[in-house]
């Protein structure tokens, strides 16, 4: 339950931000960062972003969130795993 | 100098298990990723993961399920859940149940869509079932708090949030665990930082490493831990400096204390824990559906079916596999308990990606 998902920052809207995560992009909401500027790459759960990544963070650890956070949102849509 | 290739840390972590121990991994998510990678596999036959108690779908009591259950029963209410809560069973029935039977309960991917919801019919109660730990506590504080600012009644919250390093501290406490050390969550660091765990390690000498979830990162951190044992050191280590900072996320944590304070909870399994729950401060009341709706709970939830063994499996007393139920009358597709239920419990990740799962 406790995954996120990394996306840059695309811009700023306020409290919100538009995050790009791998092309696809949202609305994230930045009340836990209100810091967060365009071009950082965040780490998002469950519609916030909750921390800043470090600008160099390896490719490995990207694909593991990524990877992890995509299968638990599919089976979160089909009720949990079968 | 620490190696950073998946072979080097196996040589390394097979040297440096010279005898049997056992590590607890917390969180669910790394449960899942490890058993994912196989990573126990390759693991020398004398050091135990032992999977934890971070898995929010396997600890709500089966009292806050039922209550879930009969708020979804209760004409003009929407239960609003993440959809991983949608199958655990209550001692009652589920949310699927009721679901199935025409209650209305919808599945989220934000508290922040609940509130939605709420905004948009006003003549609806909408309530959100708050399970989760640090990680997801503070955004449903913060979609409180812009409650409160717009004035949407309607929104309501059924706050079942557990802390970690309370559990923590009552695993290290309890011999019958044997844990020699912990690798500690990763996003639920992200928030609180490395510092709550540096009481833990004093009080109880236990080792704590904070881990990623790259198996590269979680056997790296695995390695830290094991030369922590080797040199009697006990001291929190952070292998997870990519999001995890010493002091977290302070604007996270004041959120929390101003939305919520700290009470005894109720673990599925586990028991009655000081300090490891929260719940809805005075003015934030108004929003918490326990005040707001009174329901005819049972006089007795039991969590588990005779025979579950999920209780001693998240305290690191069995594996999976010791439960007579395991694989036979238990399985994904019809879950006698909530270890089997949620793909982050020991028992669903053991079953589908089998692997080498000792205890202790």
């Amino acid at each position: 339950m406790c995954l996120a998902a990394p996306g840059r920052i695309v811009r700023i809207e306020g409290t919100r931000a538009v995050v790009d995560f791998r092309g696809v992009r949202r609305n994230v909401q930045l009340d836990l960062l209100p810091a967060a500027a365009a071009g950082d790459v965040v780490l998002v759960h469950a519609g916030f972003a909750i921390q800043r990544l470090d600008p160099d963070v390896a490719a490995d650890t990207i694909a593991a969130l990524e990877e992890a956070e995509a299968r638990l949102r599919a089976e979160a849509e089909r009720g949990g795993p079968r | 100098m620490i190696a950073t290739r998946p072979a080097d840390h196996y040589r390394e972590i097979a040297a440096l298990t010279r005898a049997p121990v056992a590590l607890m991994e917390v969180c669910g998510t790394h449960t899942m990723a490890i058993a994912r990678h196989g990573l126990r596999s390759r693991l020398p036959p004398a050091l135990a993961l032992l999977s934890g108690p971070g898995c929010p779908v396997c600890v709500t009591p089966a009292a806050e399920l039922d209550r879930a259950a009969l708020l979804a029963r209760e004409p003009g209410v929407t239960v609003a859940i993440f959809g991983d809560l949608l199958r655990v069973p209550g001692s009652l029935s589920s949310l699927e149940r009721e679901r199935a039977a025409g209650a209305d309960v919808r599945i989220v991917y934000s508290p922040r869509d609940a509130l939605a919801m709420a905004a948009a019919d006003r003549a609806r109660l909408v309530v959100f079932l708050g399970a989760g730990f640090e990680t997801t506590s503070p955004l449903v504080a913060a979609t409180l708090v812009r409650a409160r600012e717009e004035a949407i009644e309607n929104f309501l919250v059924l706050p079942v949030f557990r802390l970690i390093p309370p559990a923590m501290a009552a695993l290290a406490a309890d011999p019958r665990a044997r844990i020699a050390g912990f690798l500690c969550p990763g996003h639920v660091s992200t928030i609180l930082g490395t510092r709550p765990y540096e009481g833990l390690a004093r009080a109880h000498r236990m080792p704590c490493v904070v881990a990623g979830f790259a198996p590269g990162e979680i056997l790296r951190a695995l390695v830290l831990l094991l030369r922590q044992i080797a040199e009697s050191r006990a001291e929190v280590e952070n292998a997870y400096e990519t999001a995890v900072r010493p002091e977290g996320n302070p604007t996270a944590r004041a959120l929390l204390d101003r939305v919520f304070r700290v009470a005894d909870a109720d673990w599925r399994g586990i028991g009655r824990l000081p300090g490891s729950g929260l719940e809805l401060r005075e003015e934030y009341r108004r929003h918490d559906a326990r005040a707001r709706i009174p329901v005819a709970l049972p006089a007795a939830a039991p969590d588990f079916e005779r025979g579950c063994a999920c209780g001693a499996v998240m305290q690191g007393r069995c594996a999976p596999a010791d439960c007579a139920h395991f694989g036979t009358e238990c399985l994904p597709a019809h879950p006698r308990g909530p270890c089997m239920v949620s793909s982050e419990g020991a028992c669903a990740a053991h079953w589908r990606y089998g692997g080498a799962f000792r205890h202790g």
